[in-house]
């Protein structure tokens, strides 16, 4: 039996409403990964994480819990859950991620930054100022409060002189880029996303990987935001050879990340096709958005064959020498 | 039988956010479907169309279901904007069925 889908999306719309983020997140756990960058405070041009990164060992914490409850009586108990939401942080009783999986997840933002840098960018970071964009939210409908979300990003982004973001992710990068300007009326911020960024001015691999990568592309950048050619350029100054599965680009197949919160298992059979699909053209296969890496890692982890999947960065990490 | 209801047609179909009206049923949609949704969009944006709310609801799990990933429409002749009509309809049950 499917999760109540109107609980489910009613506490994340309750802790956006009073806690600002679809699982409140403090301060500290947003801006861990940039300790001692010494990245400026702010800036015209300034990296925008949108806490996805960051948001990660929790959705992967309560995407566990979401399974269990998926067949069980416990999903009957989920209208108590999103009562008792609204006057305690739930998600805070439900055991957190493990330190390691934060320190997975900070490691990835923190390459992202070095390699910028390392690229000659210059960008500043707004630390605990920096919002969630409300990219679940949108996409399950809860247009009222994305737009509240939206203009309050817009606010922060205001009040401090900012004219362009680099994001990390092509979720963040999509609410920025093409959903916001349907929002507000003069928005104008500039975005890219860093492999856009980096297909410009990334300098040549200092440690060529020298080795067949498959890609799989993420629907938003390739379907929504029509980034497509810069992950390859970007893997290609790497001196990676990137191996094109049956589904690429324009046509990629999806990960199943997008139900995972609502529908579990529907996810999982999504994720385990796709994994079936890219690993019909090697075992080391790579993706750019921190919500596909999670499904189709968890799905590799079960075919116990050797196939891994990294996200994009950890490779270009290893051609450029950086690992923090 | 299920009843026709004007104001849903009015509130869903005819708003700037939805279109399907240009689907011609071709069935590219339902065979490229990375879900393997037989319903989405072809039958259910018909039920839009013709306001019949109650077909829309009870299919809800199929609506919240869709990845929105856009492989639909990739290959739709008719450049029916898919993913934005399923946001469209998750919105109204959100609005006027879950209260959100």
């Amino acid at each position: 039996m499917a999760l109540p889908t109107d609980k489910v999306i009613g506490i994340m719309a309750d802790n956006l409403r009073k806690r600002k983020n679809v699982i409140p997140l403090s301060a500290k756990k947003s801006t861990a990964w940039a300790e001692g960058l010494n990245l400026p405070r702010g800036g015209e041009t300034v990296i925008y994480t949108g806490l996805l990164y960051q948001l990660m060992p929790g959705i992967t914490g309560l995407a566990a819990k979401m399974a269990s409850y998926e067949n069980s009586f416990m999903r009957h108990l989920m209208g108590m859950g999103r009562l008792a939401n609204k006057f305690i942080n739930v998600a805070a009783f439900m055991g957190g991620a493990k330190p390691a999986v934060y320190k997975e997840y900070n490691r990835i933002l923190r390459n992202i930054a070095c390699l910028l840098q390392k690229s000659g960018v210059e960008f500043g970071y707004l630390y605990e100022q920096e919002l969630y964009t409300g990219t679940l939210l949108h996409d399950n409908g809860v247009e009222h409060l994305v737009k509240k979300q939206a203009q309050r990003v817009w606010d922060v982004l205001q009040k401090n002189g900012v004219k362009e973001v680099i994001t990390t992710d092509p979720h963040t990068t999509n609410m920025l880029r093409s959903v916001f300007p349907e929002m507000i009326e003069g928005y104008d911020l500039k975005v890219r996303s860093y492999l856009e960024v980096l297909a410009e001015v990334a300098p040549e691999a200092t440690n060529p990987l020298n080795k067949e990568l498959v890609i799989h592309d993420s629907c938003m950048y390739a379907r929504y935001e029509n980034v497509i050619d810069e992950p390859r350029q970007v893997l290609a100054k790497a001196g990676a050879k990137v191996v094109e599965p049956d589904y690429a680009g324009k046509l990629t197949w999806c990960c199943g990340g997008p139900v995972e919160s609502l529908f579990p298992a529907k996810s999982k059979g999504v994720a385990e096709e796709r994994v079936s699909q890219l690993a019909e053209n090697g075992k080391q296969i790579t993706a750019m958005c921190p919500i596909c890496v999670f499904s189709l890692r968890e799905a590799a982890e079960k075919r116990d064959d050797g196939t891994e999947i990294h996200d994009i960065i950890d490779h270009l990490s290893e051609a450029y020498c950086i690992d923090k | 039988m299920y009843k026709i209801d004007a104001d849903f047609v009015e509130a869903v179909s005819h708003s700037d956010e939805f279109n399907a009206n240009a689907c011609m049923h071709c069935g590219n949609c339902t065979a490229s479907c990375p879900m393997g949704l037989e319903l989405l969009p072809r039958k259910l944006f018909r039920y839009v169309v013709v306001g019949l709310e109650k077909m829309v609801v009870e299919n809800a799990e199929t609506i919240y279901s869709c990845l929105l990933c856009k492989m639909c429409e990739e290959s739709c002749p008719a450049d029916v904007h898919i993913a934005g009509n399923v946001k469209k309809l998750r919105n109204y049950i959100n609005t006027k069925y879950y209260k959100l």
